[in-house]
């Protein structure tokens, strides 16, 4: 077994344990982050990517009000390549109370949320494809961040102030000894490798699966799962995001995301064993849809790309049957003070939009038990890729360079070279080149297809890695000289057709089923072996038609 | 930004056939084909306006990408509105007179033996290529001393009891009028009366491939109210004709498509002149023709093809007697109207050509036919021999 010391070990690779991982290594702690699948692969890569401004929860709860903007306003400097400013509109429709759009400016002033009132004329004027029924407007700071790049860009500066990342490594105990926390057993999933971490501190930022990890020192912190669906369009068909003037609600907010819109949330209480297996209901796609099309009436002849649920980490505080009454503030808990057992500290509840805050919070109190003394500087610190030297590709074709230093902000520079080779688009619909595949794997520590996607956008768009994920996989197995990206194809087209079976209508299905007919019958990725390690071929992992196929649909 | 006309590029599966079909993408690596440029492109342009691409403007808009495309996606429409919209058009005075052919035409043909000879001497031809950028290896079309228009004559058009409407276009009024008095020959010998416009402009396709898409639109109009007036039951005209491939396709598809002025009304009384013929062929009326003993090679212009047009010239030719006709492979000729004159395009337009020209160096055949002026240009200057339209064919075999 493998032994590794070191100060702090945190649970989780969402955006607040990158962010608990980057604020300890910046205060000189030495920091390793345990996450068993990969980065924002859970609730942090599953939601709108809303940067809220706090206008939706400023009249239900101005506490959490009050942290959205001030978090808005730091993100909007540190992160700036994670973030777009689009500005928010909270739209009131005929079936709306008019007399909300008051209580709502009130409620945002008190918050010190900045508000203007819209006529609707204006708002068609900044927001073409808006419901032209609408009644007004109220243009609100919201914007749109990128969970998968926030989570990268922290663990990328993290790992330069020293912070070490081990992914795809599962937290099978803790380890306690004489009534305190001083470490984590976990095992490497794809090489069944066991490691022991010691640590002087633990910090538990598995959000929904915090919940295990406290059982396993009998301790009870209770989570409310409460699922929430969405869809993604084809295109950006909104501008600016689009909220209802109201009470918060199901599908009321339609969020411009890079390429594409989303709209989202339903929400739904399920049973904490169901977390691991929760899917997009019919049902919820058609709620979706039919309150899309009425935030922007072009959602109903506007293809959907996919269909995809996270659940939301709040700490059960009463018997709600929705969930949406919960305060979505930020729960921390330091274990010493709480239950007797040092060296565990809980940080969950929250936003992705507060996770640096939470990250403060959390790093605070295990600086304190450290006795460190160093302030937190992630609030002025911009990430890497937030600066503002300007990139200079001439070489390469404007939506190439504009896509790369979309996605990278500076840090573009290192891939965007004056060579034919590095330049080749792999992915065509969001623009990727071999070069920024190649800096996802040796700066971004992206191993096969699935984590390549998450730090890239290759096979997010359209053709959901239809044409991209047999070049890509190609190209990521030759830097690693591993066979494990070419045999992720499966499992990439797998969780990709995970997403898109629940929208199978129309030009999706069309899609579909010309990417079965190539990845099945002409690139035959249904004899690819396992990517389990083992090398066998099972029936799981047989392309993701097959599935279609035993399921009958 | 987002008030989006035309959605089509959502229908996109991403198959790539389109770009597989470019003949640009093919030439020239710095185009990213009909694919990139047009439905991939717009997702990035929708996101963000900055996202433009400079390549688009290689594009010959030969709308080869949207014959290919089995989802309906109007690529090259696509390509052509985005250029449009981003300012993706180069206008100076080279792009000024390459497209404003009416303009250009009535100075000219007034001038034409000066014109004519000016154009083709060597030092005028390296001024055109240094100050202007017309490629001097091109030849500029000549200009004909009398126009088609000045040439017809009405009256001898009166005594027939069925009648048309002949849209001459451009070339054939003020570069050349040989088709259009061919086809005033054949139409007679099928006793079918033409008529013109009272006032015709240039269709638009020059004007929109070089950017000119206000001017494009009022010629748009003013051409429509022409042809309502024309169509009109009091003057029992059957439908507007046109020989030239690239004003049909213009005024059929262009006009609702690109330029959003709608042609609903008329659109099927516009016809190209082999649709109308092989229908009057099939329906019997067949003139007097005696054979005229000739092997040809038929070459078929990208805009025939995008109306599906190619059935009706073929029909046409196999109705000639003692026409051999031997069909090309369907490859671009690389000329694609203004473009090719362009110095910068001259070497695709070559290397799209090629192909055209290698095929056609490995035959023995009397004459290459086919319906498009500017291919007859592209082929002429490439290969040693002289083109035909498949109306002046049919004019010969008249008895």
């Amino acid at each position: 077994m493998r032994q590794i010391e070191t100060d702090v070990v945190i649970i989780g690779g969402g955006a607040t344990g990158a962010g608990v991982l980057r604020d300890c290594a910046q205060r000189g702690m030495r920091a390793i982050l345990v996450e068993k699948d990969d980065i924002a692969n859970g609730t942090t890569g599953r939601n709108h990517g809303l940067l809220h401004s706090g206008a939706r929860y400023a009249v239900t709860d101005c506490h959490s009000a009050v942290e959205c903007i001030q978090e808005n306003r730091i993100l909007k400097h540190v992160a700036r390549h994670c973030i777009e400013d689009t500005g928010g509109l909270f739209i009131t429709l005929p079936e709306d109370d008019p007399d909300f759009q008051q209580t709502f400016v009130n409620a945002c002033r008190r918050a010190g949320i900045e508000t203007k009132i819209l006529t609707p004329a204006e708002a068609l004027r900044v927001e073409p494809n808006v419901n032209p029924r609408l009644l007004g407007a109220v243009q609100v700071p919201d914007g749109t961040v990128d969970p998968f790049r926030l989570t990268a860009a922290n663990i990328l500066d993290a790992e330069e102030y020293g912070g070490r990342l081990l992914n795809y490594t599962r937290v099978v105990d803790l380890v306690i000894n004489q009534g305190r926390v001083c470490g984590v057993n976990c095992v490497n999933v794809k090489t069944g490798e066991k490691i022991a971490i010691y640590a002087q501190q633990v910090v538990n930022a598995a959000g929904i699966w915090g919940q295990q990890i406290c059982e396993y020192a009998d301790l009870s912190i209770r989570m409310f799962p409460a699922k929430g669906s969405l869809l993604i369009v084809d295109y950006r068909v909104n501008g600016m995001v689009i909220n209802r003037c109201r009470k918060p609600a199901d599908a009321d907010i339609l969020v411009p995301g890079d390429t594409i819109s989303l709209i989202g949330t339903t929400s739904e209480k399920i049973p904490y064993s169901d977390i691991e297996n929760i899917r997009v209901t019919p049902d919820e796609v058609e709620i979706l849809l039919a309150e899309g099309e009425k935030l922007c009436p072009i959602m109903a002849k506007t293809r959907v790309l996919r269909a995809y649920c996270g659940v939301r980490p709040l700490i059960s505080l009463g018997d709600d049957p929705s969930g949406r009454n919960i305060s979505r503030g930020i729960v921390l808990v330091d274990h010493g003070d709480r239950d007797g057992l040092p060296g565990l500290i809980t940080i969950t509840g929250g936003k992705l939009m507060t996770y640096r805050l939470m990250a403060q919070m959390a790093t605070d109190a295990v600086a304190k038990n450290l006795g460190n003394t160093q302030a937190c500087t992630t609030a002025v610190r911009p990430l890497p890729g937030a600066g503002h030297d300007d990139v200079y590709a001439p070489q390469v074709s404007i939506p190439v360079s504009g896509s790369a230093k979309y996605r990278h902000g500076e840090r573009a520079a290192r891939f965007l070279a004056d060579d034919k080779k590095q330049n080749a688009v792999i992915c065509e619909c969001e623009m990727v080149t071999r070069g920024e595949i190649e800096y996802a794997v040796h700066n971004l520590s992206a191993t096969d297809l699935v984590d390549l996607r998450r730090r890239t956008r290759v096979g997010m768009g359209p053709c959901q890695g239809k044409i991209c994920a047999c070049r890509a996989a190609g190209i990521v197995s030759e830097l690693t000289g591993e066979d494990d990206a070419l045999n992720s194809i499966g499992e990439f087209m797998q969780e990709r057709w995970k997403g898109v079976r629940p929208i199978l209508w129309g030009d999706a299905l069309r899609e579909a089923d010309l990417s079965y007919w190539l990845g099945n019958n002409l690139l035959g990725y249904q004899q690819l072996p396992s990517s389990d390690g083992t090398g066998n071929l099972t029936t799981n992992d047989v392309c993701f038609m097959g599935k279609m196929d035993k399921e009958g649909a | 930004m987002l008030n989006l006309l035309d959605t089509s590029f959502d229908h996109c599966i991403k198959c790539n056939v389109c770009t597989t079909r470019c003949p640009v993408a093919e030439a020239n690596p710095d185009y990213p084909g009909p694919k990139q440029a047009g439905p991939d492109g717009e997702r990035l342009r929708i996101k963000n306006p900055q996202l433009y691409d400079e390549a688009l403007k290689y594009c010959t808009n030969c709308k080869r990408c949207e014959v290919a495309c089995p989802s309906g996606v109007q690529v090259g429409t696509v390509i052509q509105r985005a250029k449009a919209k981003h300012g993706g058009f180069h206008q100076g005075p080279r792009e000024f007179i390459l497209s404003h052919t009416d303009l250009v035409g009535t100075l000219s043909s007034t001038a034409a033996p000066v014109v004519n000879v000016a154009t083709g001497l060597k030092p005028v031809k390296t001024l055109l290529d240094k100050v202007l950028g017309i490629d001097k290896r091109q030849s500029l079309p000549k200009y004909s001393r009398q126009t088609f228009r000045a040439w017809f004559d009405p009256d001898r058009q009166t005594k027939f009891e069925r009648k048309i409407c002949f849209f001459h276009g451009c070339f054939t009024n003020y570069n050349d009028p040989t088709v259009g008095k061919h086809l005033v020959a054949v139409l007679n010998a099928m006793n079918i009366g033409v008529t013109l416009l009272k006032k015709e402009k240039c269709c638009g396709v020059p004007l929109m491939a070089n950017g000119f898409f206000a001017r494009a639109r009022n010629n748009a109009q003013l051409n429509l109210g022409q042809f309502a007036d024309k169509l009109n039951d009091n003057n029992r005209v059957e439908c507007i004709i046109a020989t030239e491939p690239s004003c049909a396709m213009t005024l059929r598809d262009e006009y609702p498509e690109v330029l959003q002025v709608d042609n609903y009304a008329l659109r099927d009384r516009i016809l190209f002149a082999s649709a109308f013929i092989a229908r009057e062929l099939a329906d019997g009326n067949v003139p007097k023709m005696k054979p005229v003993n000739l092997r040809v090679a038929y070459h078929s212009p990208c805009h025939l093809i995008k109306q599906g047009g190619v059935i009706h010239t073929m029909e046409l030719l196999n109705g000639i007697p003692g026409l051999e006709v031997v069909m090309l492979d369907q490859k671009c000729c690389g000329m694609s109207g203004t473009y090719g004159f362009k110095k910068e395009n001259y070497q695709t337009s070559q290397r799209i050509g090629e192909a055209v020209f290698d095929q056609l160096t490995t035959m023995d055949v009397d004459y290459v036919v086919t319906d498009c002026e500017s291919c007859k240009m592209q082929i002429e200057m490439n290969t040693g021999y002289k083109v035909l339209h498949p109306i002046t064919v049919m004019a010969q075999s008249l008895a």
